[in-house]
């Protein structure tokens, strides 16, 4: 491998992870925080890139479509938290799983019935068109680096939040104390609503911003719900850096054994997960 | 869950069905059982195969001796492990006379493991699985589709003809990536080609941007897919972003380009596939089916209708020529084997293994439709080597 094509590969593997880390800041921060195991995480990334297909088919434009899909999809996420999450938060993860098992199978549905089996595609929008020369035959297109850097923008905008304000204090305390958040007179209630809501945003957001360089297919949502899983664990559940950090280290293991040992590639990352877990069986940064 | 929803689902469509179909004054009923996915990642050629089969019924039921058909449709889900339970429900429980399915290579092999060297008739609409009308042969197995040599094979001697020596093969390590790759391999190398690197990815990965970048180091003359569905939609796009397109051509089986140009937009213009249809193919039949087609369910038909529709076209004329007698099954092979069906993709025989022996044609994208620019092969014949009928 050239030194030329090695860069290129390191930078697809840093564009594929910073996708992973976006899909998977959204589990774990519901998973850490909230104690829900949320299977149907996967399927608002489905959610998210159907609606942009469909917002971007009727209206043409691309930011009115991302800013309508957004919405809907926020809606969607404090519906779902007050109807149905809510009665879960003391039982156990069994019947989480159960319940969002079948929200997986809904979704699935709906998106049958209404958006039909073909595989759809949303173009590039015009601006981010065309790619930057890489080598002498081949460009790096403008839109992965778009792409790449809106998921850097959340990933600063998520530690700080979390971090530095207010809110990422109530959600940190409620993490590690809810009884006491809620006697110090914080409205419990609301703040996890938020994060449900917030957390299964980022998920849409990646399903949104993902659209136009991946294909709209049924089942899509449940293709990146593992590697996500294996992410969230790796990272150590509930923390953001770690979910950084090993979505990365999962994008660049897997763009390089793809190119390696294209055979080994679908395995690597869970040898990777049982490697990190035999050193630190609570993932990287754990708390 | 999922598995009851689907039998209550098949259940009443079948129910449904039955009462459509059941107008004629039965004297006899002829069973059908249809395997195909009708949920999941393969729904989509699944449910379009249906609807070329239920047209071909349709069209024939005025005239079927008054015989009753009755259809019992199950979802295969695309899952190979359900496959033996389904097709044995069907032979055992429903005692049909023919089986429709599937559309997943993987569920026809655990079809056929049930199905084989017994007396129902089985019909394959698409799965291309080498073995089917291979080493699994079976004089009760038909295939209306294609056996995955077919669409492939021409292509070796359309890139050599081309001028293309180094070329770069890439598709998934399953059954139809890999028997796709080595048929084109076959007529590539046969004719002094040389393949610079064959890449096998795990079955459905999409993260192709890798190899895409990979393709560009190593700048072959041409590269040589098979991808279908989503992943044919993400490649294609993906090697047009990456500025491949125009620069290094893009070849590949027919299935890159079928029911995913709407979703490829301007990044399939110019891609070089052959198969054994095409929408735009000019055959009388072709036009009229395609009208019917639309008139019924409102939208054009796909190369999954086609071969539905096939299926049916099969089973209505043997049901003809045998006055709709079906209780003698060696009968029932006897006709079908001599069967010329004339098929919207141009008429076709079975070859002694139970494949067509058709046309496969060049196809390029120009405009958003794939345009037939010449015949690649004419009547090609699977080779359908360890098949002993």
């Amino acid at each position: 491998m050239t030194t030329e094509l090695f860069i290129v590969q390191v930078l697809n593997g840093i564009q594929y992870g910073l996708l992973l880390f976006l899909i998977a800041s959204g589990l774990t921060l519901v998973l850490g925080v909230m104690g829900i195991l949320n299977l149907a995480h996967g399927s608002m990334y489905m959610v998210g890139a159907y609606l942009m297909w469909y917002f971007v088919t009727v209206t043409g434009s691309f930011t009115v479509s991302a800013a309508l899909s957004v919405t809907i999809v926020l809606s969607l996420g404090i519906l779902i938290e007050r109807v149905l999450i809510q009665r879960f938060y003391n039982r156990n993860h069994l019947d989480q799983v159960l319940l969002t098992i079948g929200m997986i199978f809904v979704f699935n549905s709906l998106q049958s019935i209404l958006f039909g089996n073909d595989p759809y595609g949303v173009s590039v929008p015009d601006a981010l068109d065309g790619g930057i020369p890489l080598t002498n035959n081949s460009t790096y297109p403008v839109y992965r680096i778009f792409v790449a850097v809106i998921c850097v923008g959340i990933a600063g905008l998520l530690y700080f939040v979390i971090g530095r304000t207010r809110l990422g204090m109530m959600i940190r305390a409620g993490e590690s104390n809810r009884e006491m958040v809620e006697a110090l007179g914080v409205n419990i209630k609301s703040l996890y609503t938020i994060v449900f809501a917030f957390g299964v945003m980022l998920a849409a957001i990646a399903g949104i911003i993902a659209s136009p360089v991946s294909s709209i297919v049924p089942g899509m949502g449940e293709s990146v719900l593992i590697t996500c899983f294996v992410v969230v664990v790796i990272g150590g559940m509930g923390s953001i850096k770690g979910a950084f950090i090993a979505a990365l280290l999962v994008g660049l293991i897997s763009t390089f054994f793809s190119i390696l040992m294209p055979s080994m590639a679908n395995m690597i990352i869970y040898i990777f997960m049982i490697l990190v877990l035999l050193i630190k069986p609570q993932g990287l940064f754990a708390k | 869950m999922s598995k009851c929803a689907t039998y209550f689902a098949a259940l009443a469509l079948g129910f449904f069905l039955s009462l459509s179909s059941s107008i004629a004054f039965a004297s006899s009923v002829i069973k059908i059982g249809v395997m195909q996915p009708l949920t999941g990642v393969y729904a989509g050629p699944g449910q379009s195969g249906l609807n070329g089969l239920l047209l071909a019924l349709k069209e024939y039921e005025t005239n079927a001796h008054q015989n009753e058909i009755d259809l019992i449709i199950l979802d295969t889900e695309a899952k190979p492990a359900r496959a033996p339970e389904l097709a044995t429900s069907l032979l055992e429980q429903n005692k049909v006379d023919f089986v429709v399915g599937p559309a997943h290579s993987g569920v026809a092999m655990g079809m056929i493991n049930v199905l084989r060297e017994k007396d129902t008739v089985m019909i394959i609409p698409n799965a291309g699985a080498a073995a089917a009308t291979g080493p699994l042969c079976s004089p009760n197995i038909f295939r209306t589709s294609f056996s995955s040599w077919q669409p492939s094979y021409p292509m070796g001697k359309v890139a050599l003809q081309k001028g293309y020596r180094d070329v770069y093969l890439i598709s998934w390590n399953y059954g139809m990536g890999r028997e796709s790759l080595e048929a084109f391999e076959e007529s590539f190398k046969a004719g002094g080609g040389n393949v610079v690197k064959k890449v096998l990815l795990p079955f459905p990965s999409t993260n192709f941007q890798p190899h895409i970048s990979d393709i560009a180091a190593q700048d072959p003359d041409a590269v040589f897919v098979f991808f279908a569905g989503g992943g044919a939609t993400k490649f294609v796009k993906d090697y047009d972003a990456s500025g491949l397109r125009g620069n290094i051509p893009l070849l590949g089986s027919g299935f890159l380009t079928e029911g995913t140009l709407e979703a490829q937009g301007e990044a399939a213009e110019g891609v070089i596939t052959t198969l054994h249809y095409a929408e735009q193919l000019e055959v009388q039949k072709n036009l009229e089916f395609r009208e019917a087609f639309h008139n019924e369910y409102g939208h054009y038909p796909d190369i999954y209708a086609v071969q539905g529709y096939d299926a049916g076209q099969a089973i209505i004329i043997t049901l003809n020529e045998l006055k709709g007698d079906v209780s003698d099954k060696r009968a029932v092979i006897d006709v079908m084997e001599k069967l010329t069906i004339d098929s919207p993709r141009g008429a076709f025989t079975f070859s002694r293994a139970h494949n067509p022996v058709q046309n496969i044609y060049l196809r390029e994208v120009i405009d958003g439709a794939n345009v037939v620019t010449g015949i690649a092969a004419e009547a090609l014949e699977d080779p359908a080597r360890g098949c002993k009928l």
